[in-house]
């Protein structure tokens, strides 16, 4: 199956390594990947800012570059939700097809084994856009549970934002730091290795706190955990 | 004067309250405790999701035709030998019930819990004309006998505890009335029990109630009050002159309506299955004078905008403020208005407009992290609105913040200046502060900054 890779502005710039692990997972999984260059970024800054007039370029150019395909993957819950949720109030339809990692593996592939290999204590937090706006549900979990290795433990409090919420975490960085510790703790009461989310812009306001208190967990996006194979350890 | 006026912004006063570890453990406990109780009400209602498409129905529908409704209702009242009023803002409601009260000669007056009274600062313009009003709910008792503002819609001193509690009981009854005992345990049985005697001198000697509503059926002019403890139920009835205040969005057309709040409204807001004490009254009963006012103050101009208005579909349940991360930690008191927590977010900027600090902040007090949404039993779209009036605010003003977004705008805009600036940053990557500078520095106080990567996503994939 041929399909198209929306890799993100945040994930571009700052995790490539997450866009590598995309393209290798569904290669692995024998689909054809294109990255049409074109491509930039979904307008959801702008667009949660207030930015709308910003943000509609940008939408357009998403719905231009991605138009022709049959199925768009975003490696980014929140900005899935925002070219399904929220590209109708700016006046622009978005594609069809456009899929959240997990929908597109386990609802278009079919696949929840995906045959990979990560032996560590791994906890999931489903994160906000993920779990409300788009309802991925169980698919993070079904995928991680067949992976080789892999211990999955429970993240208590896991439904609970983590505070990032964009230009939240800057605007009001005194709440959003509360609610980060209180992720922190719960992260680290499961005892697990790495903290595993599908989007990397909580993995970031998370990650920096867990790297800031020197804790020595990781966080990896979830699509790094499912290309892994045992060749990679 | 109002206690609420000239707050600041949202970002200063939660970064207070952040800080108070006390009011953090208090209200932690206290949203997770209703939280979970709801979940479990509400998850064994087989027909949830109907009844709540059903009750945002009938809102919209009788809010589309509030004029017709209202003037139904008007008419009930009065035939039911009520007096009706009509308030465009809080001034006139004021103006209004204080006139009322000094005609029936009386200096005291027992209150019936009510937002609208809150909302209006009742209790102030009737204490500036020599006039005293009682609370008589248990937490709203507590707030006033504190000196306090209440912090939650259904719970106003959910920031308190108990030891708190026992000390204002203590230290401030006496100078109310009846005093607390002297070996007053803070247990919530002796605390209750405190309170039911000092209460209960209040409601055999007064002579004058006032209370808000949280329905009023329009086909028969009947007004309805939901409450836990029936102290409501006892300022209802006994008192010889009842002054109802009331929004004017509280209004159902009919009784079949008014049923399927009846199933939305206890699961929602305190986790109960049948509310405990549910009052209704229809005009004048014999011997009594009945009053209704009825309060705009805002209300007509937030109907007037297409996504806003669904804010007035709120049944004042409180379950968003019970789930809501950032009403957790920032407390009731940093949203500077009797509507904390994310309907306050959408509602205070709504009915005050937006052009106090405090009111431009509002809309960004939240992640848009979706818990209220998906909570509110008339469901409303909370982040919806949130993001309609952040659209709002940076029309006005904004100007640093205007220039940033344009500029990243138009990098994001074109792939190649995109690539130029991700290959700066690669290049600068052992140059990135582990702290940001200006009013970034926040955000890497507590957090490590990510160092960007030696090559794009972007770059990679062009040697691949
Ligand atoms: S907005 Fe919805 S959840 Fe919040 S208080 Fe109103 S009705 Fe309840």
């Amino acid at each position: 199956m041929r399909v198209a890779l929306f890799i993100t502005c945040v994930n571009d710039t700052l995790f490539p390594g997450t866009g590598k692990a995309v393209v290798r997972l569904l290669e692995r999984l024998g689909c054809t990947v294109d990255f049409p260059a074109e491509q930039s970024c979904c307008g959801q800054m702008h667009f949660n800012t207030g930015y709308r007039d910003d943000a509609k370029p940008l939408a357009s150019r998403f719905v231009s570059t991605f138009s022709g395909y049959e199925a768009v993957v975003v490696p980014s819950g929140s900005c899935a939700a925002m070219v399904r949720e929220w590209y109708p109030s700016l006046g622009i339809s978005p594609p069809g097809g456009v899929f959240e990692l997990t929908e597109f593996l386990v609802d278009v592939l079919g696949v929840t084994d995906v045959g990979a290999y990560f032996p560590h204590t791994v906890t999931y937090h489903p994160t906000c856009h993920s779990l409300r706006s788009l309802k991925v549900g169980s698919r993070p979990l079904d995928l991680l549970s067949e992976v080789r290795g892999l211990t999955l433990v429970p993240l208590g409090g896991a439904e609970e934002c983590c505070g990032f919420g964009g230009t939240f975490s800057l605007k009001n960085p005194a709440v959003s730091a509360a609610m980060c510790s209180d992720k922190v703790r719960s992260v680290l009461d499961t005892g697990a290795e790495v903290l595993c989310a599908a989007d990397n812009s909580c993995l970031m306001h998370i990650g920096g706190a867990l790297s800031r208190q020197r804790t020595g967990v990781r966080v990896m996006h979830l699509a790094e955990i499912l290309a892994a194979t045992e060749g990679d350890t | 004067m109002n206690a609420f006026v000239g707050m600041p912004s949202f970002p200063k006063a939660s970064s207070k309250s952040v800080s108070d570890a006390q009011l953090r453990h208090n209200l932690r406990k206290a949203t997770h405790t209703i939280r979970a109780k709801r979940a479990l009400v509400v998850d064994e209602q087989p027909d949830w999701a109907a009844l709540r498409s059903a009750g945002a129905a009938i809102k919209d529908r009788t809010l589309r035709h509030l004029d017709v409704y209202l003037e139904r209702l008007e008419e009930a009242v009065t035939a039911a030998g009520g007096t009706v009023h009509w308030a465009a803002d809080a001034a006139e409601a004021n103006r209004i019930v204080t006139g009322l009260v000094k005609a029936t000669g009386e200096t005291e007056v027992v209150k019936v819990k009510s937002m609208a009274t809150q909302e209006i600062d009742l209790n102030s313009a009737l204490e500036a004309e020599g006039i005293t009003a009682y609370e008589t709910d248990l937490a709203e008792l507590i707030v006033q006998l504190g000196d306090d503002w209440p912090s939650h819609i259904l719970v106003p001193a959910i920031h308190r505890n108990r030891a708190e509690i026992r000390e204002i009981f203590l230290s401030k009854m006496a100078a109310w009335g009846r005093p607390a005992p002297a070996d007053l345990k803070d247990d919530p049985r002796a605390l209750a029990d405190a309170a039911r005697l000092h209460l209960r001198e209040r409601f055999l000697s007064a002579r004058v109630g006032i209370s808000g509503a949280n329905f009023a059926v329009a086909e028969t002019g009947t007004l309805v009050v939901l409450e836990s403890e029936g102290n409501g139920r006892m300022c209802l009835t006994l008192p010889e002159t009842l002054i109802s205040v009331v929004g004017i969005e509280k209004i159902v057309p009919t009784w079949q309506d008014l049923e399927v709040f009846m199933q939305l409204l206890p699961r929602s807001s305190t986790g109960e299955r049948m509310n405990p004490y549910t009052s209704m009254w229809t005009g004048a009963t014999e011997g009594q004078t009945f009053h209704l006012v009825l309060l705009d103050n805002g209300r007509t101009s937030v109907l007037a905008d297409e996504v806003g208005r669904q804010a007035l579909r709120c049944i004042r349940c409180s379950a968003c403020l019970n789930v809501c991360p950032v009403y957790e930690r920032a407390g009731g008191h940093a949203y500077g208005s009797v509507y904390p927590g994310p309907i306050g977010a959408i509602l205070t900027p709504q009915l005050k407009g937006m052009a106090g600090p405090l009111e431009e902040s509002l809309p960004y007090a939240s992640t848009l992290c979706g818990a209220c949404y998906d909570v509110c039993p008339v469901a409303i779209n909370i982040p919806e609105v949130l993001l309609d009036l952040r659209s709002k605010v940076v029309t006005r003003g904004h100007h640093g913040q205007r220039l940033a977004m344009g500029a990243a705008r138009r990098v994001l805009d074109s792939p190649r200046w995109l690539a130029v600036a991700q290959n700066s940053a690669g290049r600068l990557r052992h140059w990135t502060p582990r702290r940001l500078p200006g009013p970034l520095s926040a955000w890497s106080d507590t957090r490590d900054v990510p160092r960007p990567p030696k090559e794009s996503f972007r770059q990679w994939w062009a040697t691949r």
